[in-house]
């Protein structure tokens, strides 16, 4: 479960840059939820995933996960709950380090680290079988440099490190964006099936209306910080993209644009 | 003909200094390579080292556990940088050039004056310039050598562990180091602690082996530290890929840079010009990738021809 209470959240409040990002957020979502978010450039869907993620601290308001108020935990912490990837391929992974090193860290998000060796034989074993169902060639390269590792290998490998210790909730800011659109789809089609495996809690912000529209089981859209259009179940099943314009216009009271939003496939 | 035999008088000596400035080299590993930081408190720390060890040694401490706690306050040293920067928010380099400074005050006060000498005469040393020439197990490259695998055994094993691993991960990428529940704050001090233990260490090792610690024996020894690091990187980088063997290019380079220096000198070259172009050669060293990146930006951006801002 997630639940974000009346979440605001305004950057460089009293200067001339002062934005308010998100202005009184709340979502519930319940376990196997996949909620997909659209909007606007600006509209404050990055900043909502990095307040769950605990990038910034929230201005007022409380985000509970799995019955956890998370709210003022750091980062780190609250990584124990939590699988990201992000926009930029660069971001999820270290690129310096081996394939089978990262895959390694993650395996112990959530745990201490200890003097215990970094990654064992047996380690090494799961993690070539698991690299085999991305089918991306990466299982007979363990020990090679990630940073060697195309855009769309290296999300690939960041969604499987996000979920290699099962999360509470999936976060996926644009995860596909940066990739070339065959690259996108075999990213996006790793990401369901996944995502289905473990009926993982997920949230997963596109460009992509039809994305949007086809995956998961919930569509929130976003407007200068709030949510304004929220479709769920069998609704969400017979939307069309004209429809989720229209519910847009309405509930926000202007057009929708966007200079990244694909308006059709 | 007498040049290089007067070279191969002095090459013991050479390697000696190379290889406990080789372990200082580690630790500046440690910071610039791994943790990606450059920290200048090591120019303070290296001092405290050696004045640790000599007031200890003097006052009749085991030579070993001397040279441990020497270790220890190189820790303290990096743990007050360290904090300084991931608690009060000050950039790296600040926070390591004041820690630095105050390190002076503190070597001072440690050894009670600018300068304390120690007589291998007089006191048992651990390693002494004496030395160098006898064919003997206390020779400081039998010593010394022996110590610094040592070191990169360890240290081999503990970047391997999850810890070491976590720290490696937190110098790479900050970001998905937290995202994947790694305390980056807390990682930053580990390393630039046990970095400024190393240091520590190997100022404790010069101390006694030239007989004296000074509060200025630390002075431009990151500079030495990085010319290490940059040597072993450029001579031993394409067929030393193991970490271990790594961190061996790091000593190797120290040592290259010793022998090099003592050519320097023996043919003629001014001594009080030495640390202008232990400098300069640094950064020149430094510009080199700088350089070819651009020269490669420059050559994408032809070849593409007038497709800017694509
Ligand atoms: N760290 C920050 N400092 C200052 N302003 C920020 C910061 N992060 C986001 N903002 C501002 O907050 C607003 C919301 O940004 P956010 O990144 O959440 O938008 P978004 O919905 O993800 O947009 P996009 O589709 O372009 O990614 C924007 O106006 C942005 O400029
Ligand atoms: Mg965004």
């Amino acid at each position: 479960m997630l639940d974000i209470i009346n979440v605001q959240k305004t950057f460089n409040p009293g200067t001339v840059n002062e934005k308010k990002a998100l202005n009184g957020i709340n979502l519930h979502l319940d376990d196997g939820d996949f909620v997909t978010v659209i909007g606007g450039n600006g509209a404050g869907k990055s900043t909502m995933l990095n307040m769950i993620a605990g990038v910034y601290p929230v201005d007022c308001g409380s985000i509970i996960v799995d019955g956890v108020d998370v709210t003022k935990l750091p980062e780190h912490k609250r990584a124990k709950y939590l699988g990201r990837v992000f926009q930029d391929p660069m971001t999820g992974t270290a690129a310096d380090m081996q394939i089978e090193e990262n895959l390694a860290l993650a395996a112990r998000r959530g745990q201490r680290r200890t003097l215990r060796s970094g990654i064992t034989a047996k380690e090494r074993k799961e993690y070539q079988e698991l690299l085999k169902i991305l089918d991306l060639g990466l299982e007979n390269r363990l020990t090679a440099k990630v940073g060697l590792l195309s855009g769309g290998q290296r999300q690939a490998l960041t969604l499987l490190m996000a979920t290699l210790k099962k999360p509470k909730l999936l976060l996926l800011d644009e995860h596909t964006a940066a990739l070339d659109p065959k690259t996108a789809k075999k990213v996006l089609d790793i990401t369901e099936e996944i995502v289905a495996k473990d009926s993982l809690m997920t949230i997963m912000i596109t460009h992509n209306m039809a994305d949007a529209i086809r995956v998961g089981n919930r569509l929130i859209m976003m407007h200068e910080g709030r949510i304004v259009v929220d479709v769920k179940g069998e609704e969400k099943k017979k939307l069309t993209i004209e429809q989720l314009l229209q519910l847009f216009e309405a509930s926000s009271g202007s057009q929708f644009t966007s200079d990244k939003v694909m308006l059709s496939k | 003909m007498e040049i290089l035999q007067q070279l191969l008088s002095a090459l013991p000596g050479s390697v000696s200094q190379g290889l406990i400035w080789g372990i200082m080299a580690i630790g500046v590993y440690v910071t610039y390579r791994i943790l990606d930081v450059a920290d200048l408190t090591v120019d303070g720390s290296f001092a405290t080292g050696g004045a640790v060890a000599v007031v200890l040694i003097l006052d009749g401490w085991n030579l070993w556990l001397a040279m441990l706690v020497a270790f220890v306050a190189g820790l303290i040293a990096g743990a007050i940088t360290g904090l300084l920067h991931t608690l009060m928010g000050i950039p790296p380099i600040l926070a390591g050039i004041l820690t630095q400074l105050s390190l002076y005050s503190i070597n001072l006060k440690i050894m009670g004056k600018a300068n304390q000498s120690i007589n291998v005469n007089k006191t048992e040393l651990l390693v002494s310039l004496r030395w160098v020439k006898e064919f003997a197990f206390h020779n400081p490259i039998i010593t010394v050598g022996i110590v610094l695998l040592l070191l990169i055994g360890v240290l081999y094993w503990f970047f391997g562990t999850e810890m070491g691993c976590s720290i490696r991960a937190t110098g790479i990428n900050q970001n998905m180091s937290r995202a994947q529940g790694i305390n980056t704050s807390f990682n930053q001090v580990l390393g630039i602690m046990l970095s400024n233990g190393l240091v520590a260490f190997s100022g404790a090792f010069l101390a006694q082996y030239q007989g004296f610690a000074d509060i200025k024996m630390g002075q431009g020894a990151i500079v030495i530290g990085l010319a290490a690091v940059i040597i072993g990187e450029a001579l031993f980088g394409k067929i030393f890929k193991n970490f271990a063997l790594r961190l061996l290019a790091v000593a190797l380079g120290s040592i290259i840079y010793y022998i090099v220096i003592q050519a320097v000198i023996t043919l003629g070259f001014d001594a009080n010009l030495l640390k202008l172009l232990s400098a300069t050669i640094v950064a020149v060293f430094l510009a080199i990738p700088y350089w070819k990146r651009q020269y490669a930006a420059k050559h994408v951006r032809r070849s593409k021809g007038g497709e800017k801002n694509a």
